[in-house]
């Protein structure tokens, strides 16, 4: 995993280098500062000699800057090389998600990727940040510790010896006490989370049944239980600073008292044994070699932490889009025919959390194996024609077309657009002639001019206006005082849900596809405007082939192909006129549309 | 510690360094917090101050080890330990009093902190269930759920970590200063002189470091605003081939963040490499003046009166030194953690302070005996009849609902309803038809009183409704909104919420009666199928029908129907609509649809356009008038 994610630091190696280099640097110039400074005094101010206080003086002063330059040097290279490895990262992941096929997609759900995108890299940053500095200083900073303490003076330093592993173990007991409640309380906090978020949402909710105090409850059982294992949590960690303390004053104890002897037995010399100097720098040194150990153990938290998240990123840049461009694609679509071949189709997972899919209704299996969700299908449809599709939730309509752009492909059988099979297209080209407005459809933020040219870059302002007209978009945008210029907020929050799905059409309609697919995109405008952009459609559009999703038998009635869907398969094909005698469920469905007609005369519901 | 993964993701956004000033009354509000624990912060006051002093000593012992006892052992001939042995003994001694001390703080402030927190985020979480709806309009969800998470979160750690960090820091620096002072007044003053520099080049730091923070901050959630963006609008991004050009504008923002994130992360990493070595040169300045003094016999000034500068006295000014220029850098962090905290504090308490929802109403809902002659006396059992309590006087509930001449709007002078009047007699169906934004949803907002009218008169079977208690008024009327929000919990809990003490028979039974019960059998584990992230499982229709099952258990006198059916397929919405018709029946119901299939039966149709009621009657009489209910049910306008 580590290997996976490490060529990402690409151009920013150099940074990822220099930082560990500089630290160790840094390191060993710090730990040979005491060592100067037991000159210092032995032989400076010891000896009373102003000149080697001036010498040993220099000579700190020189060490310490360069310490300085080394430390400064590593606190610039180092989020040079994080944030430049945590830019590639996301470049590397966003472009990754950008080309999954749409089953990649349903796997991971889009909020699941945008975490992924977000925190789950800041913190592979911050770690990236922490290893290359901190986790490189730590164990050198304890080995250079040692090793300057041993060659002051073994015995002395054997005091670290005993004391290091009392406090290695103290260490390792707290945490791996603490760290479980840690893992509990964080998903307690997406309890309580997802309390608050659901009283927002359901704020009207609460209120309608004065459920103020339930929840309240509710929530208080779940603030108490992060109370209490928060609390249980902290006062194991609360014995960190006292073994720390413990171990810092035993060993600053020890090695007075043996130091102390040892400076007395030898008269202050060192060739003897121990200076006063020396002591002191053994004394600095205990700080260093503790405070390092604690270092490594904080560090090693918080990788497990990174851990979580460095593999949630590599499970994105694993994830393999099975739909990939062919060896020798066709670059050219012949025209608007649409062939199913014995199509069957299943995903690879249960679409149970996409409610915005046909399939929604399924009842949540876990682990079943995926059912086929279209089978046998058998579809000709001519270049030009209009087809609709009738059927109820869960019938798959929007399985079935999402094949014909290679949204999807088939698990068995072939589709073909203008007779060759779609998979041997270039995917570019082939979703480029088929334009498709989806069920769940959404808009930029951005101008509508800007949303509508998404669908042809350099689209003059004539083609846009006279693609709004088609779809009858343009009545309300001329309205709007900005007119195309009229700023769409995230999620087209600022237009209605008639407004959206007829800018939405308009936007596939610049493509000048061969083949126009419409899921439900009309369900929100009135049955007069939807008749007006059929109509419109059958003008415009003579040759481009119209495949029509729809609830309501009037915006299908007059196509030319009719299809009712049952369950996955095709329960009835042809006209309205063939289909009221041949099909049962498109009776029903008529009838149950058409009862008001048994007292007025005229249309349907008006949704 | 990090919280992991945020909700949404601008939930990560963390605070920046911020220059600005402490907020002083913010301050004095989160003291009031630690008071019920004052004995225990008296303590720790105490125990605070013992282990700071401890590591003080445990600097001035030095000193002492080599003036006192190496230095004249080192004269003796046959040196006797037992004067060292004891000062060994009694430094111990300090040295676990510190310990004890330290570990009996840092367990009471963790302790104290998470109490407080308990405290804080149960009042927050009370007080806004009593906020009125136009609070949660004027916000987004991220907004208020950061109070829940970041705010908090900067609480905790400044109560737990920042407070006692700095006072301990600040105990250290003033005993630190006053040994400085006992030993040499004059390297003290070096000391002073040295720190002032230190502060000086340190703030000009921060205060960079801090614009940098901001800009970072931007970048990200800029960056992340287009990711979440683009990542929900991902299918539409692949069905337009637009990947390319995605990827360019990310690849822009990125390189962006990039710049900012190390901009910002440098000043912040170089301060600690620049403190700490500047320290250095304070030690060697000390070492060079104190040397100069020792050796010139300069006369020292110190408070303990001592002639010379001794070898034992710089050794111990030099460890002094460096343990009062460390705790600097410290403060300084720690300071910005508690005017981080401060903010987030004063963002809690702007919440807290938020006014609820106001209530004057005295008149309760009761369920009552009706006698035969129709005199009603109150009981406590549910009767099926209903009465508002009015002080001693019984009113029964029947449903009537009349709105006269009413105005209103969401703000000041900007009126969505103009002048409505709407009768409703108990047991009608009425029904509101209208465009978006023509003021249908209003109207129920106000019987509800989310909102409160501006002028005219509602009435509840003749009382005002703002006389009516809000919670007794609420539990009379039954609403299902076509958002449908489910809790998490199960399908049987998700009923219940209608009425708690409903019993699995009586969830069932309500279930059965709107045509739910059937595919609720067919889930996994039927009633006991546990609905998570507010039903997704499930399809809009079925997570409506147990919306309106949740409606049904309650069994109110009055409905309210918003668009409970507009975002289902016309399939199942013959069976949803069954199930309301059942549970329709006998009662007073407002229904708004722009199906007009959905409202033909209703007694009265209210055709509403821009705040007004521009027709009303059945839909015989309205399809006569051939106004514009014909032209809607004909098709000819567009309703949205």
């Amino acid at each position: 995993m580590i290997k996976k994610l490490a060529k990402y630091v690409g151009k920013y190696k150099k940074y990822a280098i220099m930082t560990p280099i500089q630290v160790i640097l840094e390191t060993f110039l710090e730990i040979s500062i005491p060592l100067i400074m037991a000159d210092l005094i032995d032989k400076g101010i010891d000896a009373g000699d102003m000149g080697v206080i001036t010498k040993y003086g220099s000579i700190l002063l020189f060490v310490a800057f360069l310490a300085m330059l080394f430390g400064v040097g590593a606190g610039r290279t180092a989020p040079m090389g994080s944030a430049g490895f945590a830019k590639n990262l996301r470049e590397a992941m966003f472009s990754k998600v950008q080309g999954y096929s749409f089953t990649s997609i349903d796997k991971f759900s889009t909020g699941s990727i945008v975490t992924r995108l977000t925190t789950d890299v800041t913190n592979v940053q911050q770690a990236f940040q922490m290893i290359t500095r901190i986790a490189i200083r730590a164990p050198f900073m304890l080995i250079f510790a040692l090793g300057a303490a041993f060659t002051i003076n073994a015995k002395l330093a054997l005091v670290f010896v005993t004391v290091l592993p009392v406090l290695g173990i103290g260490i390792f007991l707290i945490m791996s006490r603490v760290h479980p409640i840690f893992e509990k309380v964080f998903r307690t906090y997406d309890r309580l989370n997802n309390v608050v978020q659901e009283n927002l949402y359901g704020m009207r909710v609460v209120k309608s049944f004065n459920r103020q105090d339930y929840e309240t409850e509710k929530f208080t059982d779940i603030s108490g239980s992060i109370y209490k294992d928060f609390s249980k949590a902290e006062k194991t960690m609360a014995f960190m600073g006292p073994i720390m303390q413990f171990s810092m004053y035993t060993c600053v104890l020890l090695i007075a008292w043996f130091g102390a002897r040892m400076i007395v037995a030898s008269g202050n010399n060192e060739l003897l044994g121990l200076t006063t100097g020396q002591l002191m720098s053994m004394i600095t040194y205990t700080t260093q070699i503790l405070m390092s150990l604690m270092m490594i153990s904080m560090i090693f938290m918080m990788m497990i932490m990174a851990r979580a998240s460095a593999r949630r990123i590599v499970e994105i840049l694993d994830e393999e889009s099975e739909i990939q461009n062919p060896a020798e694609p066709v670059f050219e679509v012949a025209d608007g025919s649409v062939d199913f071949e014995n199509v069957s189709f299943r995903y690879a997972r249960e679409l149970d959390d996409d409610p915005d899919d046909e399939d929604g209704d399924n009842a949540p299996e876990t682990e079943a194996p995926t059912k086929k969700v279209l089978k046998n299908i058998n579809i000709h449809i001519k270049s030009g024609q209009t087809v609709g599709i009738l059927g109820g939730t869960g019938s798959s309509k929007s399985s079935l077309v999402q094949l014909i752009p290679r949204l999807y492909d088939v698990t068995e059988g072939c589709v073909k657009v203008g007779g060759v099979d779609v998979r041997d297209y270039d995917i570019e080209t082939l979703r480029n002639q088929v334009a498709m407005v989806l069920q769940k459809n959404v808009l930029f933020s951005g101008t509508i001019k800007e949303n509508l040219r998404w669908g042809n870059e350099h689209a003059t302002d004539e083609e846009i206006r006279h693609a709004c007209h088609v779809a009858c978009a343009d009545e309300f945008i001329d309205k709007f005082e900005d007119g195309y210029d009229t700023y769409i907020e995230q999620g087209g929050a600022n237009v209605s849900g008639g407004q959206k799905q007829r800018l939405c059409i308009a936007r596939a309609l610049l493509k000048k596809p061969k083949i126009l697919i419409l899921d439900d995109s009309t369900s929100a405008v009135d049955m007069k405007t939807d008749a007006i952009i059929r109509q419109a459609f059958a003008e415009e559009m003579a040759d481009t082939t119209k495949i029509i999703i729809a609830q309501r038998i009037a915006s299908v009635q007059d196509s030319d192909l009719i299809i009712v869907l049952d369950d996955g398969k095709i329960e009835g094909m042809g006209t309205h006129d063939e289909l009221m005698v041949s099909s049962k469920i498109y009776r029903e469905v008529y009838d149950s549309q058409n009862k008001v007609t048994e007292d007025e005369k005229g249309g349907a519901d008006n949704e | 510690m990090s919280r992991g993964p945020m909700p949404g993701p601008r939930g990560g956004g963390r605070q920046m360094y911020s220059g600005a000033k402490l907020d002083t009354a913010t301050a004095a509000r989160v003291l009031t917090y630690l008071k019920p624990y004052r004995i225990r912060m008296i303590f720790v006051v105490i125990c605070i101050l013992v282990s700071s002093l401890a590591s003080v000593a445990s600097s001035l012992f030095m000193r002492g080890l080599i003036d006192d006892y190496i230095a004249p052992l080192l004269l003796e001939a046959s040196p006797v330990y037992t004067g060292l042995l004891q000062a060994i003994t009694t430094m111990a001694c300090i040295f676990a009093a510190g310990i004890f001390s330290s570990y009996f703080y840092n367990r009471t402030m963790a302790v104290v902190a998470q109490n407080i927190l308990k405290d804080v985020r149960d009042q927050m979480f009370e007080h806004m269930q009593t906020l009125p709806v136009s609070y949660f309009d004027q916000r987004t969800h991220g907004e208020v759920m950061s109070h829940y998470t970041n705010d908090t979160d900067t609480l905790r750690q400044m109560i737990s970590q920042s407070l006692p960090n700095l006072f301990s820091s600040v105990i250290s620096m003033a005993a630190v200063f006053v040994s400085m002072i006992h030993l040499s007044i004059w390297l003290t003053l070096v000391t002073l002189a040295f720190t002032g520099l230190v502060l000086i080049i340190m703030k000009k730091l921060a205060g960079k470091s801090s614009t940098y923070f901001v800009k970072q901050q931007e970048s990200l959630a800029d960056i992340n605003g287009y990711i979440e963006e683009m990542i929900n609008g991902l299918k539409v991004v692949k069905v337009f081939c637009h990947e390319e050009k995605a990827q360019e504008n990310f690849d822009e923002k990125n390189e962006s963040l990039r710049d900012s994130w190390t901009r910002a992360n440098i000043l912040a990493n170089i301060i600690m490499p620049l403190m700490g070595n500047l320290g250095y040169v304070l030690y060697v300045v000390i070492a060079i003046v104190g040397g100069f003094m020792g050796i010139a016999g300069v006369p020292n000034l110190s408070v303990m009166g001592e002639p010379t500068v001794t070898l034992g006295t710089i050794a111990s000014f030099l460890i002094l030194s460096r343990n009062f220029i460390n705790p600097i850098t410290q403060v300084s962090q720690q300071l910005n953690s508690v005017i981080m905290a401060m903010a987030g504090a004063s963002r809690i308490f702007k919440l807290l302070d938020e006014p609820g929802e106001e209530d004057h109403g005295t008149v309760t809902l009761v369920n009552a005996h009706k006698a035969e002659d129709g005199t009603l006396t109150e009981c406590k059992e549910h009767t099926g009849t209903w009465a508002w309590k009015d002080g001693e006087e019984l009113v029964e509930v029947r449903g009537k609902i009349n709105l006269t001449e009413v105005d209103f709007g969401y703000v000041d002078d900007v009126m969505v309803l103009h002048d409505i009047t709407v009768y409703a007699e108990p047991g009608q169906k009425v029904a509101l038809v209208g465009a978006t934004g023509a003021g249908k949803t209003t109207i129920t907002n106000l019987i509800n009183r989310f909102y409160d009218i501006d002028d005219g008169k509602i009435l509840y079977d003749g009382i005002e409704i703002n006389r009516i208690r809000k919670e007794d008024l609420r539990r009379s009327l039954g609403v299902v909104l076509q958002d449908v929000n489910l809790f998490t919990g199960t399908v049987m809990e998700n009923i219940r919420y209608g009425k708690l003490d409903a019993t699995d028979e009586e969830c069932i039974a309500a279930a059965k009666l709107v045509n739910a019960d059937g595919f609720i059998r067919m889930l996994p584990k039927g009633y006991n199928t546990i609905l998570e992230g507010d039903g997704s499982g499930l399809s809009q229709g079925q997570r409506q029908l147990i919306s309106i099952a949740r409606a049904a258990v309650a069994d109110p006198p009055v409905m309210i129907l918003d668009e409970a059916t507009s975002s289902i397929d016309t399939r199942t919405e013959s069976i949803v609509q069954r199930g309301m018709d059942n549970l329709m029946h006998g009662r007073t119901v407002f229904v708004i649809a722009h199906r007009l299939s959905t409202v033909q039966n209703s007694d009265v149709i209210m055709v509403m356009e821009n705040g007004r009621i521009i027709e009303r009657g059945d839909h015989n009489r309205l399809i006569e008038e051939k106004g514009k209910y014909y032209q809607l049910y004909m098709g000819a306008f567009e309703l949205e």
